[in-house]
């Protein structure tokens, strides 16, 4: 038999550490002293988005759309090799989705190409595909490295944003290979929120091919939803190195959206990453307008391709839709440039922070969207915590008529299991959801089995005609094991519900496993302590039970 | 000493003929739900189906009917509606392959600006979600349970008997199926939240077997001269008290929960309601019993007897 101080002061500790963990999530946190905000934990149990209102998004980053960006960009880079190298090159296309076919004028220059795109294109493997033609391809380490850069570049992209955006708490990280899952609790806005998140904002700064007779054919304005029928019309009438874009215009009287289109070439000139910084300022006529800085490499290439297309149209392009199609008057220095179009000082605003914090480096999906409103958060924590407090009264009540001083014993080992669970799960800043209270509500559940395990084996004893003091300890001793056995077994469901479940089941898990761990600890040493202490007091001749 | 049943000696293994009997309904009825929502027949929430639902909190009243009329005008086929009395509240649900557009959620909330201006509204909550990630969740919760059934087999197997392991994880599996069985007779939705229920009462119910199984074990190395239904029926007659006392202090703990928790939690603590019951009746009624029915070799706990 352990000393009974010793078992004391263990309970004691615990009961101490639990609060100090809890303090942070009650109301009193914010009255106490600096030193003890500062030194002592801080963070308490965070609510999760069904008990606060938010948003919980699930995004798959299309990576293979990554690899084929990648394999676009080395693609317009060997074209431009080979007209600089005046090799005989026919054309150079994308054939599948990671394949490139360069065709050749004359067999014996395959030699010569691959040569060269060895030497300059390391990641490509090309091998002779045809007659006169090679095909290319990326390594297959190469495509998986960049579509694990694209996720990893795609989480920091949203957490940029998120944080720029301004949400308490966010919750911002990778799931499996492709997803990233956001939580922005709080929210109040869902739908500008998710356009921030969700937009690729990959700004291009193309050239229009005005000389083209498509570019004087094309009609200044249609209404918005007629796109396809422009580009059935024109599109197979354009050469292939240009594209037709559309500008978006919005009536601000009548709300009324119409498109322009425009021939732009293919090939951007300078594209976002060039960027330092982008801000929101108002213009002359009250209209907002972001003013992007670029940093001194982009500076130097805008102010080349400035001076060279003086008289020229440019158009830039923000995620595949012009926003402006301006003329070049003249050779622009210093690195700056405006994006004008028809747009909210919130809309600019949302486009400034986008383009702050970077482009996606592919674009993602939506797969999982749970949005939960405020009111109904609220409601879910009053009726769950009432309905809770009911419980475990009714519980506490009944065990008291039912045990006597031992049924009050008893409760007292409930109380001490829900503080330190409740500590415990602020200690680990865990989340508390719905299914988190269930599982607290199963522990209980639990404890108040634990407690009664003991007492009907004391009971038992006692019948059996021994006195107080064996009868109780002899009672703890054979529920000992049946106690273990039956929190192992279940400690087993929430474990394999901890690494296989996913979200809610996950904090479910915890909760339960949590709980178990605890509740061996408050049942069996927990009570015992009690009635060792009763007894202490010289012999006990009847137990209230 | 306040007690609810004094010392008792029913005869539980000579009543196993109707347990089996009654169980093997429940089981019945439960496989049948098993296998529908494997064809994808029975009630699947949209975290397993995928797909879009929406909950909207009213001002006032509005016509279920009226509601679901807009909502085919603006050409949603396939919808629906379900009604939650607490509040004005109406519950849309848009299964994923009725649909192909993506902004579902949105196309709702315009319908019925448009159509009910009169009538402001607020957004309860808003789900949206991917056919494919409904199939991971089910792959999941799949593999979580089957670990799980295992393990418990093993833990069971290693501190009594093989033959316990398996008597405690069919005890298990039929108060899962029993439950489900019901969730799907009553048509309620088969959620994320259920599953975690089930195993939540998977947890308890195994409990509630061990808690037996402890006492037979203990019985046996005592009495190993007894027939084996006398031991049996004497360690689940000797616990009953302890069974009896925490099924109701667990019942006490839901019946608040069940009619006030609000209305997510109120399936969630059916589910375990329901489960406690079950249950309770299964470490009495069903596992023990299996551990006679076993004709295999008996292992170093039932040798002797």
């Amino acid at each position: 038999m352990k000393p009974v101080a010793g078992r004391l002061f263990l309970l004691s500790i615990a009961v101490l550490v639990s609060l100090v963990f809890f303090l942070p999530s009650t109301p009193l946190f914010s009255a106490m002293p600096e030193w003890w905000k500062q030194y002592l934990p801080n963070k308490g149990i965070t609510l999760g988005l069904d008990l606060q209102g938010g948003i919980h998004l699930v995004l798959e980053v299309e990576a293979d759309r990554a690899v084929e960006i990648k394999l676009d960009r080395d693609m317009a880079a060997m074209t431009e090799l080979f007209a600089e190298k005046k090799l005989p090159v026919e054309s150079v296309k994308r054939t599948a989705p990671t394949e490139v076919t360069v065709a050749l004028s004359t067999p014996e220059a395959k030699e010569a190409v691959l040569n060269l795109t060895d030497d300059q294109f390391p990641t490509l493997s090309g091998r002779s595909s045809g007659d006169r033609t090679l095909g290319f391809s990326l390594r297959p380490d190469e495509a998986e490295r960049i579509k694990k850069a694209a996720v990893s570049q795609a989480l920091e992209t949203v957490r940029n944003r998120v944080d720029q955006f301004g949400v308490a708490e966010p919750l911002i990280q990778q799931q499996g290979l492709r997803q990233i899952v956001v939580q922005l609790p709080g929210v109040k806005d869902p739908a500008r929120a998710k356009a921030l998140i969700k937009n690729t904002a990959l700004l291009e700064f193309k050239m229009l091919d005005e000389d083209h007779k498509v570019a004087r054919l094309l009609p200044s304005h249609i209404p918005a939803g007629k796109e396809d029928d422009v580009l059935r019309e024109f599109g197979p009438q354009i050469l292939p190195e240009d594209e037709i874009l559309f500008e978006r215009h919005v009536d601000k009287q009548t709300g009324r959206v119409t498109k322009t289109p425009y021939l732009v070439k293919k090939r951007a000139v300078l594209t976002g990453d060039v960027l330092t910084d982008a801000r929101v300022a108002i213009g002359q006529f009250q209209e907002a307008y972001v003013s992007v800085t670029f940093d001194s490499t982009g500076a130097k290439l805008f102010e080349r391709i400035t001076a060279e297309n003086v008289k020229k149209r440019m158009a830039i392009i923000l995620d595949n839709t012009v926003y402006s199609a301006p003329v070049i008057q003249e050779r622009i220095g210093g690195g700056r440039a405006q994006i004008t179009g028809s747009f909210s000082t919130e809309e600019a605003n949302d486009l400034a922070i986008i383009l702050r914090a970077g482009a996606l480096p592919a674009p993602v999906k939506i797969i999982q969207d749970l949005t939960v409103g405020p009111s109904l958060g609220r409601d879910s924590i009053e009726k769950g915590v009432r309905s809770t407090v009911i419980a475990g009264a009714l519980v506490i009540l009944f065990m008291v008529v039912y045990y006597r001083l031992s049924g009050a014993i008893a409760d007292l080992a409930l109380m001490l299991n829900l503080v330190c669970l409740v500590g415990a799960l602020a200690g680990l800043n865990a989340t508390l959801t719905l299914p988190g209270i269930a599982g607290i509500i199963l522990t209980i559940g639990m404890g108040v089995d634990s407690n009664v395990l003991i007492l009907e084996r004391i009971r038992e004893e006692l019948r059996t005609g021994k006195p107080v003091r064996p009868a109780v300890d002899a009672g703890y001793d054979k529920a000992f094991l049946t106690i273990v056995d039956s929190h192992v077994t279940t400690l087993i469901t929430g474990f394999a519900l901890f690494l296989f479940g996913t979200g809610p089941i996950k904090g479910f898990a915890v909760t339960l496993c949590l709980g178990i761990a605890i509740n061996l600890f408050t049942a069996l040493v927990g009570t015992k302590v009690i009635y060792d202490l009763l007894n202490r007091r010289g012999r006990m001749e009847r137990l209230s039970i | 000493m306040l007690e609810i049943l004094g010392k008792t000696s029913i005869d539980f293994m000579g009543l196993r003929r109707y347990s089996f009997a009654l169980s093997g309904v429940l089981v019945f009825v439960g496989l049948i739900a098993l296998f529908q929502i494997w064809r994808g027949a029975a009630n699947l929430g949209i975290d397993f189906a995928g797909g879009t639902a929406v909950q909207l909190k009213f001002d006032q009243p509005i016509p279920i009917e009226q509601a679901r009329q807009a909502l085919v005008h603006h050409g949603f086929g396939e919808v629906e509606i379900q009604d939650i009395t607490l509040g004005n509240k109406l519950l849309i649900r848009v299964k994923a392959q009725t649909t192909i557009e993506e902004k579902v959620a949105e196309k709702v909330l315009e319908t019925f600006k448009k159509d009910f201006p009169s009538i402001p509204f607020v957004v309860d909550s808003s789900y949206e979600i991917g056919p494919t990630i409904g199939q991971r969740l089910q792959k999941d919760a799949l593999i979580a349970i089957s670990i799980s059934m295992l393990g418990i087999i093993l833990y069971v197997a290693a501190r009594f008997e093989f033959r316990f392991g398996i008597a405690a994880a069919i005890a298990t599996f039929h108060d899962v199926l029993a439950v489900l069985g019901v969730f799907y007779m009553l048509e309620k939705e088969i959620t994320l939240l259920l599953v975690t229920a089930l195993l939540t009462l998977a947890g308890y119910s195994l409990t509630d077997t061990v808690v037996v199984f402890d006492r037979i074990r203990e019985n046996l190395k005592m009495r190993h001269r007894d027939p084996l239904a006398t031991v049996i029926n004497n360690a689940v007659n000797q616990v009953l008290s302890r069974t009896v006392v925490v099924s109701l202090t667990v019942i006490l703990v839901l019946i608040p929960l069940t009619l006030a928790g609000g209305e997510v939690l109120h399936d969630f603590s059916l589910a375990l309601l329901l489960g406690v019951i079950v249950g309770t009746y299964s470490s009495v009624f069903v596992a023990s019993p299996l551990l006679i029915l076993w004709k295999g070799t008996p292992g170093k706990l039932l040798r002797r007897s």
